[in-house]
């Protein structure tokens, strides 16, 4: 079973505005883009043609994992908006 | 007197932020607990199960009333190589006394807020604090993106992550080898399909760990649990072991699920949740400084878990009740100073958790160093032994034996296992 079915299990209210925000100046130079394999969300990815962080924030789980991999210390990370982000229905 | 003053906030729901809440609240105490979910325990997820025993001390008899799934009644290891597995299992009648039971978190959290409620509690939901205020460098008090709240003593249980903690200079930030990540699904089954499967009757129920195998030579365990109708599998890893093996947590999940022994024990079960959380990795040296003035932190925000032995919500609740005693100490005394304060961490010194996370202090980077040793040498040795048991063929025992024996020699089985044995005994026997 690949990610985007089990994401789809989930229940999201989705925020406007993004809670999660990097400088993509940053992430240009960064070699690892540990965020891209250790999310389990699998929120970022690189994209190449554009040279940018593709992050899909509406996905994300509120782990606080990428905050913590990243080596550049570039991700902005704070909880989504009340009423907002993901609800675990079971957990 | 100020609407949005308080003797004591709480900041978080979870089984810490609860345990001090109706603590506080049963003292006659003003007490506010507030979370960012919509409904406690929606932002949360465990494996899991609760222990009985502790968590009866907050929620006498809870058996009776809260919302658990099974009592568990076996717990399993299972040791896997690339294709086999050796499973352990220890199985204990339940009628009686209880060990341990399955929730979900969402479930569980929700009740025992209520149980907060109905001793006093002031509850607010979907309240995010952004933010702690402070006067002269001390804490006083909460921001939300709605209103200020003012408090004599603030409790941080605000999970793992704990910004709160950071905000204030509690807690260093953490770091790849402080935390795993965790990917879970609840897969659903029959009911009666479910029992047989597992061999358990009507309330009984299993709790597993998985090691080797396809999470061979990492600092990864899996974990599968029964519910009522259902079944929580899941794995967690340590975020550095991640980034060095450059793995996906899901698709590490997913190569586990495929397992010829693990399989079987999912089939046709239907995926109706999937969900991550972090976990801390639990060691003395990791811990937060839980109090300050005015402020004490516990749970997972402290670093309260012992992983070795899957407790977590135990020692948040025991360190949220311990925090709610002193915080009700420090307002009959009218003086909430970090000298005050300090009787909390007295308090957990002779609890079972600074115990406790004394002894594993450098457990798992003792299992780190030792990781192939443990996932993959063991489990091979003991599926070899196994397999040289039970295959009836045409070679004598003797030579049979002989050539395991043989195999255990060169493999390095003994000269690897004398570091674990001496770190154990030393364990155990320094006083
Ligand atoms: C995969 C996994 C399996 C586990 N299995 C077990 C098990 O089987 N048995 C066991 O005993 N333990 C287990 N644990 C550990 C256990 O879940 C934790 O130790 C326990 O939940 C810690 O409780 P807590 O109250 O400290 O934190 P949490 O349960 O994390 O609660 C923190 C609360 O704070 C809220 N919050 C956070 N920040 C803010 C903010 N800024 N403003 C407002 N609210 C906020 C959150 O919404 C949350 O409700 C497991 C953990 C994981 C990840
Ligand atoms: S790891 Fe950090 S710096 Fe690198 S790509 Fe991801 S966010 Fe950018
Ligand atoms: S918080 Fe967790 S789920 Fe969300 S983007 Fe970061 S790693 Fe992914």
């Amino acid at each position: 079973m690949n990610i985007n079915d089990k994401l789809a299990t989930l229940k999201y209210n989705k925020d406007k505005e993004s809670h999660l925000s990097v400088n993509n100046d940053i992430c240009i130079n960064c070699k690892e883009k540990y965020c891209t394999f250790i999310c389990p969300a699998n929120v970022y990815e690189w994209n190449t043609n554009k040279c940018e962080l593709t992050i899909r924030y509406e996905n994300c789980l509120e782990c606080g994992a990428c905050k913590i991999a990243c080596s550049k210390k570039n991700i902005n990370w704070k909880y989504p908006n009340a009423e907002h982000g993901v609800k675990f229905k079971n957990g | 007197m100020n609407t949005n003053k308080v003797d004591v906030i709480v900041v978080g729901a979870g089984p810490s932020g609860v345990s001090a809440a109706i603590t506080i609240a049963k003292s006659g105490k003003k007490v506010l607990i507030v979370d960012r979910s919509d409904a406690a325990g929606e932002k949360n997820m465990f494996g899991g199960a609760i222990y009985a025993k502790q968590t009866a001390e907050i929620f006498p008899e809870f058996w009776n009333s809260a919302p658990i799934e099974r009592a568990i009644t076996e717990q399993r290891i299972y040791m896997l190589t690339d294709a086999d597995s050796t499973l352990l299992s220890y199985r204990y009648a339940s009628k009686g006394s209880y060990k341990a039971f399955s929730v979900f978190r969402s479930k569980w959290d929700k009740w025992c807020i209520e149980q907060a409620v109905k001793a006093g509690a002031y509850y607010a939901p979907k309240t995010i604090v952004r933010e702690l205020i402070l006067e002269n460098g001390h804490v006083t008090g909460i921001k939300t993106d709605l209103e200020d709240f003012h408090a004599d003593i603030i409790i941080l249980a605000d999970g793992v992550n704990s910004l709160l903690a950071s905000s204030i200079g509690l807690k260093k930030e953490l770091k790849d080898s402080d935390v795993t990540v965790n990917v879970k699904e609840v897969l659903q089954l029959p009911k009666e399909r479910l029992q047989d499967r597992f061999n358990i009757d009507d309330e009984d129920g299993v709790a597993a760990k998985i090691m080797g195998g396809p999470l061979k030579n990492m600092f990864a365990m899996g974990f599968l649990y029964t519910n009522k109708d259902t079944i929580s599998i899941g794995v967690g890893v340590s975020l550095d072991e991640l980034k060095k093996n450059c793995i996906k947590p899901y698709e590490l999940l997913e190569e586990m699920k495929e397992h010829p022994s693990i399989a079987p024990l999912i089939k046709d079960a239907k995926i109706i949740e999937y969900s991550s959380h972090m976990l801390p990795e639990g060691s003395f040296d990791n811990i937060a400084k839980v109090y300050d003035n005015r402020v004490m932190v516990a749970g997972d925000a402290a670093g309260f878990v012992d992983n070795m032995h899957f407790e977590g919500t135990n020692l948040a609740m025991l360190s949220g009740k311990l925090a709610g005693e002193t915080a009700v100490f420090a307002i009959d005394r009218g003086d909430f100073s970090a000298s005050t304060l300090s009787m909390y961490y007295k308090k957990l010194e002779k609890s079972i958790i600074i115990k406790d996370l004394k002894t594993h202090n450098n457990t798992i980077a003792t299992l780190k160093n030792n990781i192939e040793t443990i996932t993959s040498l063991y489990p091979e040795l003991a599926c070899e032994f196994f397999e040289t048991l039970t295959a009836a063929d045409e070679i004598p025992k003797k030579d049979k034996y002989k050539k395991f024996l043989l195999k255990v020699i060169k493999s390095g089985c003994i000269r690897k296992t004398i570091p674990l044995g001496v770190f154990a005994m030393e364990k155990c026997l320094k006083r």
